[in-house]
């Protein structure tokens, strides 16, 4: 058993040197390919140097986005008109009915109003919570701390988010000692008998959302920050000339210079909530009524193999986000039509 | 690499009555403010590397918070969670510290340098057609991650068929890595190009048609002037890309996991969940060994952060 245990560790120890170096080789390939590519390219000149130029840098990141993201979600559209066994030999088509079941299923009903009610606080507060910081520390002494400290959860994986949080969230008899943070603190002030939090609905809902908001919120932070910095100091001058101050000069000159930078942050936020599958996952499991649309997805696609019924929810996903990204899109096309 | 910072990056520079009025929402009171958002923001972290240095039986009976009138340390939960293992974890987590290396820094290198490119022609090279690209790059952004999992795993191990022709072969990358990285590549690439789109279409025109004018082509303009003016942008983007893969789960659990040796810590430490899930000591020190290396990215990078990638998006 114990030789067994170091064999592993040691063919695990030779596997890891070459491992690396396997990473060595494949980036050293892909660059060296770059290198000889515009070696060669680099000697055309004259008509044909435009286009090539476009093929070369513009082609690869077309087909890897086709084969990886537009076939695929053409592919799950198609899907989500068949039924379960989409994948297996006896396809049959069923109309909408997936999207039927979607919306009249009543637990998966109130899975995509979670869902909806996660796309419109998380983003809300997470960015809410940014500007407020970005604003706080706009040329403060020492920012580049405080804001590395807010920026601190950005780094840290779901996995690792989950496992932090839940211990917060431990439920301990109110009678012994405390181990989470959180029952600790309402049992101070007062609450001599505190729930466990992540049985019991909607509380656990909101709770897994301050998740998520302590992880983005040091995203927008950052945005946003540069945003406001780049703001012309004359304007804020003029500004204050006019007797703009606190509140005022906030609400009425830095908000609606930041305008299209806060539309990009929600939206960053709102696709990244919309993905994220790995806190419920890990938390909750979808269980104790916290379920969201991509983990229910997940679920239907990996666990249920119901392939029509989990596309369907994807498009569902898909569609949900879609007028926000228009909305960006619009913003972008009248910005570049301005330059 | 050069330290050459584009003109119009730089942020304007603070006079001192101009600061003052900056100054207006910096009060004692909003330093409190800061102060207090910040440490709320850090307690839980604080708890779970506090909880990763305290004996097994401290963890159990008490909270984190008491070994401020207690202290009580010791270093063993590492010991097990990095080189021993235990409780059915046959191994500890060192080795897949490298798997995430090895998954990482490729999956971090490759896509942009790949949207770079992509960025500069469609920022700078424009023809008919390059802004419908732009946006439809920025669009696919929605796809749900989940949507592309099943397509590619079946691209991978069978190729791509169309009435009987093989189109694509199979390309036979089981057991190698170049899944993973071929799998982050394709999603990260709408959020790098349309982040470098930013800020490399803002770089100053002038430098860029004098290089033309001298005769230098549209490739060597892109290397060895927007690659190089770009470094700030590329060097925000690559830390946001590191940290994602980084804490990846999904890709790596549909890609990476059938055999064990390839798994990265993410994947590693979401089984131990499981297996450690009484041993909360050990969960913490796994969770906080997962931590560090993003943190030591972020923290080395971290300056190019204002004047980064965020240049171009941050335009009023």
């Amino acid at each position: 058993m114990y030789d067994s245990h170091h064999l592993i560790l040691a063919g695990l120890a030779g596997d890891s040197a070459s491992k690396l170096w396997g990473v060595i080789e494949a980036v050293g390939g892909f660059i060296a390919i770059l290198a000889i590519i515009f070696l060669v390219a680099g000697k055309v000149t004259g008509r044909l140097e435009r286009p090539l130029t476009i093929v070369i840098c513009l082609v690869p990141v077309v087909l890897l986005l086709i084969i990886g993201l537009v076939i695929p979600a053409i592919r799950t559209f198609y899907l989500s008109l068949h039924g379960a066994d989409a994948y297996g030999p006896t396809v049959h088509s069923v109309g909408f009915q997936n999207y039927r079941w979607a919306f009249s299923d009543p637990s998966t009903r109130s899975t995509l109003i979670r869902t909806v009610l996660w796309l419109v606080i998380v983003p809300a507060v997470a960015t809410g919570a940014g500007l407020l910081v970005a604003l706080l520390v706009d040329n403060m002494k020492r920012a580049s701390l405080a804001k590395a400290f807010i920026f601190l959860p950005t780094a840290v994986s779901f996995v690792g988010a989950s496992i932090i949080w839940k211990y917060i969230y431990n439920y301990t008899d109110p009678h012994r000692p405390q181990i989470g943070l959180l029952s600790e603190i309402v049992i101070k002030l007062g609450w001599k008998n505190p729930p466990d939090w992540m049985l019991s609905s909607p509380v656990n809902t909101f709770l897994l959302m301050v998740i998520m908001v302590w992880i983005q919120t040091g995203f927008a932070m950052v945005v946003l920050s540069a945003a406001l910095k780049s703001i012309p100091d004359e304007i804020i001058e003029a500004a204050r000339m006019d007797g703009a101050t606190g509140y005022r000069l906030f609400r009425s000159v830095q908000v609606p210079m930041i305008r299209n930078t806060l539309v990009v942050v929600i939206t960053t936020i709102m696709i990244a909530t919309l993905k994220v599958f790995d806190i419920v996952y890990t938390v909750t499991g979808g269980n104790f009524n916290t379920d969201v649309l991509s983990n229910e997805m997940y679920t239907q696609i990996f666990t249920q193999f119901n392939y029509g019924r989990g596309s369907a929810l994807a498009v569902i996903l898909f569609l949900a986000v879609l007028p926000l990204v228009g909305y960006n899109v619009l913003q972008m096309r009248k910005e570049r039509a301005s330059r | 690499m050069t330290t050459t910072t584009p003109p119009a990056i730089t942020t304007a520079t603070d006079e001192p009555p101009v600061r003052k009025v900056r100054r207006a929402f910096s009060s004692p009171l909003a330093s409190v403010a800061v102060v207090i958002l910040a440490v709320l923001w850090t307690v839980p972290v604080l708890g779970l590397f506090v909880t990763s240095l305290r004996p097994k039986a401290d963890v159990a009976s008490s909270g984190w918070w008491t070994v401020f009138s207690h202290p009580h340390f010791t270093l063993s939960n590492y010991n097990t969670v990095l080189f021993k293992g235990g409780y059915n974890v046959n191994s500890g987590l060192a080795p897949y510290i490298v798997n995430s290396l090895a998954i990482t820094i490729p999956a971090t290198i490759i896509p942009i340098i790949l949207a770079s490119m992509a960025a500069y022609v469609l920022a700078w090279v424009r023809f008919k057609g390059s802004d419908a690209i732009f946006f439809t790059i920025f669009a696919l952004q929605v796809v749900p991650l989940q949507m592309s999992l099943v397509p590619l795993l079946q691209l991978y191990s069978g190729g791509a068929h169309i009435g009987g022709i093989t189109v694509i072969p199979a390309l036979h990358l089981h057991g190698s890595l170049a899944e993973v990285w071929l799998s982050h590549t394709m999603f990260s690439l709408p959020l790098a190009v349309f982040l470098l789109h930013n800020f490399i279409s803002q770089l100053p025109e002038s430098v860029i048609e004098a290089a033309r004018v001298d005769g230098a082509s549209h490739l060597r303009v892109y290397r060895s002037i927007v690659l190089p003016l770009s470094m700030p942008a590329i060097a925000s983007f690559a830390i946001f890309q590191f940290l994602w893969v980084w804490n990846d789960l999904l890709v790596s659990l549909t890609f990476a996991a059938k055999t064990t040796a390839a798994q990265p810590l993410t994947a590693q430490l979401q089984q131990l969940t499981g297996s450690f899930g009484s041993h909360l000591e050990l969960l913490t020190a796994g969770a906080f060994v997962s931590i560090i290396i993003p943190m030591i990215v972020f923290f080395s990078l971290q300056r190019y952060f204002v004047k980064g990638m965020l240049a171009g998006s941050v335009k009023g």
